[in-house]
């Protein structure tokens, strides 16, 4: 979008590593067609922390899931384009796409029991994904896996590496797969819900982390969390999505702060927050719509307390909203631009 | 609700709704047979002696992480666990070792459960309205089928569905909406306590504010006395009167719950809020927090927390403190019960 | 007419529909279980009727076979019964022991797995170790067992009366185990569901939990399984009485019909073996085909 890659220059000159434009996703079934994400748009610079909000439902995992071709069967990216520096990476076959996935972006979800093969070693796991994606000796990629158990906090990872996952702790056993996601030193990290699996005291171990690598290695990284005081901790920016669509994008503070969408104020107040408890909290009434019953014009209507009539008719477009964008009639196009 | 009424005792306004006295649960860890037999049994101590003492309408919370017993604690009270030892008083009437189905119902009417998961807690086969009058029939609480689908309307509106919704499948319904099916169940019967055992954890934030609302305008409009468990401490710090902080089947700090959040004295306790992260911002002052939750099946010696806690002492690591009232509240920590406060 | 349209749009229509291995499986099933219910009014000779039976045709081969004639579409046998009258009777036998057997099977498989998945504990291993001693005797050695018994126990013409029941009640009770094994294991997993937790909160009778609580929740499973049993259970069934302790040959079933041709296949006789085993093959493989369609669509898990 015009008026999103605009922002870009004015929030940072860096050309953006991961650029995603208008993205739609379908899903094809004999019952339809269904629509999951809409027009998404959003860019990560180098080094820089997006985070992905939403409630479950609006299309958060399917964004990571789509930027790296993991999109179930009956699923399309079937407009937009989505590019990785210069190469646009929507339109790849499965194998250049698998050489990718790992290798210019690595992957951190949420359950680290699933993402770990029980039956190998961490070393094992590790040698295999180093010398799959990188031109490397056995030994090699020993040495260098050892290495990245060190990078992750993992104590004494000479002994370590030869551990089976499950001698690891819940918070290990994370550090381990984000170890994995490192291997071939990928330019961008896509993590889906890396805490939710973890205990408030592992998660803040293992966010101090991710900030740590951004701040070490320059790395990008796409956070995907329902959790809005995670997003808070390590995000630069973030986007809000709500059914398949970014309502909102803007530096943190901002969003959290002052969110310029009625979607995202209605979200923050409804967040219960330490040592307040006789305030009744906000809610939104209602539910998400679901992705086969998404009303006319804006979303989030049905539920908005300042909808207004243009909002039942016309779906509004990402425009600037004090810092960041909103999608939003409230802020109408330039130059009339006023809040 | 005329029902609860008839039946409460009059002495109780002065008792407190629940009492817990010392309550042990451990779990028989041991596989075979033949271990069994040569004595080498393998026991999980889920609950090491807890005391928990709650008022008539308020709300008692039990926090802690994951495996920390809060969750084994909600199941002996309502009786899905037998507990191994020790006291559970409901209206000053020790209930945790009758015994017979029999002689159980009268307490099962007053004491109901809400569960974390909206989609395990329905039974999916059964339409709304035969869920929420399970516990109307089992007790024989109305005479006809008319009066029973009445109540059950009443019950659908007063957590804000409507008396339609009863004639469809739990699976026509959000995870939301599910959780206020749950609710209309816990309600059915008029109970005096329910147990919410993560009720919102795995709702959405939105959602996650009405379900909290709704808790707080029925304890207010029934005199509710709820029982939380939840590790979400946001949540915690919303909801209830007091609080207990579990770490490995211990409360490691009980008492008033504006005390304990606006200045938590156990260096768990700390550890716990400081970790939170919070949408406030950078401005949080994080304490250290190093290492994971021991194994319980074979936890620490002397206070369980001492291998994670920067206040540790030789005493901490031999002999398990005992809980004692330290600037209002009870903490089971050594160096707060010497010198009431820990070294800055 | 809304019902079929109903199941048309259903998930379950949908994969059916657009399987035509199932379709045509579904097909030779409906058929063949017609054309046995309604044997009496269907089949062409009344092979059990002596009255009407003529010596002089025994022994014709199919009507397309030189020799043959079109009032015996299949041929007949060596006192001149139609085969296909005879297969559609005897089908009927089949089905009825295949299916009061697995209804045997289930009635004491299913309370049993239940109390057992249920309440755990001592009762538990008593029930499951009974159950998998059982599983060590192959299935026609304990039919083979029961039939004995009460072979020597009964005088011989009581016997003939009620060797359909022995038969029913030998399959039935050799192969209730893997019904108990399965509803034990989906009890455990549903017993832990928290739906049940809140009626045992609430104080629900432990047996109207299992009954109405677990029950149908269990339900599909043990629906896949009754129609692969089913198959299972005309083959034993076959078995046995190829074997001749079945049913006797004044009532006879598929198998007894493949016994009887079995004495002709080498003198030239071929078509009294070979169209009863040819309906039994064609039943079985197609019942197994449903059942394996059923356990793929009731399977959450691959959906």
């Amino acid at each position: 979008m015009m008026q999103e890659a605009a922002a870009h220059k004015t929030a940072s000159e860096a050309a953006p590593l991961l650029d995603v434009r208008d993205m739609t996703v379908q899903f094809f079934s004999r019952h339809g067609t269904l629509t999951a994400l809409d027009n998404v748009s959003f860019a990560i610079r180098p080094g820089e922390v997006l985070g992905i909000v939403g409630e479950s439902g609006a299309g958060k995992s399917l964004t990571g899931a789509s930027i790296v071709g993991l999109l179930p069967d009956s699923g399309r990216v079937t407009a937009g384009e989505i590019r990785l520096g210069e190469q646009r990476i929507d339109n790849l076959d499965r194998t250049r796409m698998r050489r990718i996935r790992g290798r210019e972006i690595g992957l951190i979800f949420q359950d680290p029991q699933t993402s770990l093969n029980p039956l190998l070693t961490v070393g094992k796991q590790l040698v295999q994904t180093i010398t799959s994606h990188l031109d490397m000796s056995a030994a090699a990629a020993r040495q260098r896996g050892i290495e990245l158990l060190r990078d992750v906090g993992i104590p004494a990872p000479e002994r370590r590496i030869d551990s089976y996952p499950h001698q690891f702790s819940g918070g290990m056993r994370q550090r381990v797969v984000i170890a994995l996601a490192l291997c071939a030193d990928p330019r961008l990290v896509i993590a889906d819900e890396p805490t939710t699996a973890l205990d408030v005291s592992i998660q803040a171990q293992v966010l101090a982390l991710l900030q740590d690598l951004v701040r070490k290695r320059g790395l990008a990284i796409m956070l995907i969390t329902h959790d809005m005081g995670v997003i808070a901790e390590v995000a630069d920016r973030i986007a809000v999505m709500y059914a398949g669509r970014i309502v909102e994008i803007g530096p943190v503070r901002q969003v959290i702060d002052s969110p310029s969408h009625p979607y995202t104020a209605g979200l923050m107040s409804a967040i219960p927050k330490l040592g307040d408890r006789a305030r009744r909290l906000v809610q939104i009434d209602g539910n998400m719509p679901r992705l086969d019953a998404v009303p006319s014009g804006c979303a989030f209507n049905p539920r908005c307390p300042r909808v207004m009539d243009i909002c039942r008719v016309e779906r509004p477009q990402l425009r600037p909203a004090r810092a960041g964008h909103a999608a939003c009639h409230l802020y109408p196009a330039l130059p009339q631009a006023e809040t | 609700m005329m029902v609860a009424q008839t039946q409460r005792p009059d002495r109780a306004a002065s008792t407190p709704q629940l009492v817990v006295k010392d309550l042990r649960k451990q779990f028989d860890l041991t596989r075979s047979v033949a271990g069994r037999l040569l004595g080498h049994q393998q026991y999980l101590k889920a609950i090491d002696g807890l005391d928990i003492e709650i008022a008539r309408g308020t709300t008692f919370s039990l926090v802690g992480e994951s495996g920390c017993g809060k969750s084994t604690v909600a199941r002996c009270i309502v009786g899905i666990y037998k507990p191994t030892s020790g006291q559970v008083l409901f209206d000053g009437v020790d209930i945790a070792q009758m015994r017979g189905r029999k002689v159980m119902l009268p307490v099962r009417r007053r004491m109901q459960m809400i569960f974390q998961d909206p989609y395990a807690s329905l039974n999916p086969r059964w339409r709304v309205s035969q869920i929420i009058a399970e516990p109307i029939r089992t007790h024989g609480l109305l005479p006809d089928r008319q009066a029973v689908q009445k109540r059950v309307d009443e019950l659908l509106v007063q957590v804000g569905l409507a008396p339609g919704d009863g004639r469809k499948y739990p699976h026509e319904f959000s995870g939301g909406q599910r959780q206020r099916i749950s609710i209309a169940r816990a309600l059915a019967s008029s109970p005096d306590l329910i147990v919410c055992d993560e009720p919102t954890s795995a709702l959405d934030v939105s959602v996650q504010a009405q379900i909290l609302n709704l808790l707080r305008d029925l304890q207010e409009e029934l005199g509710l006395t709820y029982l939380l468990i939840s590790h979400n401490l946001a949540v915690v710090a919303h909801m209830s009167t007091r609080l207990g902080v579990m770490y490995l089947g211990r409360l490691v700090e009980t008492g008033d719950s504006q005390l304990l959040f606006g200045q938590p004295l156990h260096p768990y306790t700390r550890m716990l809020l400081s970790a939170v992260p919070d949408v406030g911002g950078a401005a949080v002052k994080r304490v250290a927090i190093a290492g994971d939750v021991p194994n319980p099946i074979s936890p620490p010696s002397g206070c369980s927390f001492h291998p994670r806690c920067p206040f540790v002492q030789d005493k901490c690591r031999m002999v398990p403190p005992v809980p004692s009232m330290v600037q209002g509240r009870l903490v089971a920590c050594h160096v707060l019960a010497e010198h009431g406060e820990l070294p800055a | 007419m809304s019902i079929l349209r109903r199941f048309a749009n259903s998930d379950l229509g949908y994969s059916f529909l657009h399987s035509r291995v199932v379709v045509a499986a579904a097909i030779v099933v409906a058929v063949v279980v017609v054309a046995a219910v309604g044997a009496d009014a269907l089949a062409p000779h009344n092979p059990f009727d002596l009255a009407s039976l003529e010596l002089f045709d025994a022994l014709t081969p199919p009507a397309w076979e030189a020799g043959g004639q079109w009032i015996y579409p299949l041929g007949t046998d060596d006192q001149g019964r139609d085969v296909l009258s005879a297969i559609m009777y005897g089908t009927r036998v089949s089905l009825m022991v295949g299916f009061a057997s697995v209804a045997l099977s289930m009635a004491i498989g299913i309370p049993l797995g239940m109390i057992s998945g249920y309440f755990g504990g001592m009762l538990d291993s008593v029930i499951m170790r009974f159950a998998e001693i059982q599983l060590t005797f192959p299935a026609i050695l304990i039919a083979l067992l029961i039939d004995g018994i009460v072979r020597t126990a009964l005088p011989r013409d009581i016997h003939s009366d009620i060797a359909v029941f022995v038969l029913i009640a030998a399959i039935g009770f050799s192969n209730w185990v893997q019904y108990a094994r399965t509803v034990r294991g989906m009890t455990l997993v549903e017993r832990s569901k928290e739906y049940v937790q809140a009626a045992q909160v609430t104080g629900v009778h432990p047996l109207l939990i299992m009954l109405r609580h677990i029950l149908p929740n269990v339900a599909s499973p043990v629906l896949v399984i009754a129609t692969i049993g089913l198959a299972l259970a005309i083959v034993t069934e076959a078995t046995l009485s190829f074997l001749g302790v079945g049913v006797p040959p004044t009532q006879p079933s598929l198998g007894t019909l493949i016994r009887i041709g079995n004495d002709f296949l080498f003198s030239g006789e071929w078509w009294i073996a070979t169209f009863p085993s040819v309906t039994l093959v064609a039943l079985v493989i197609s019942v197994n085909l449903l059942g394996d369609w059923l356990r793929d669509v009731l399977n959450p898990r691959l959906n």
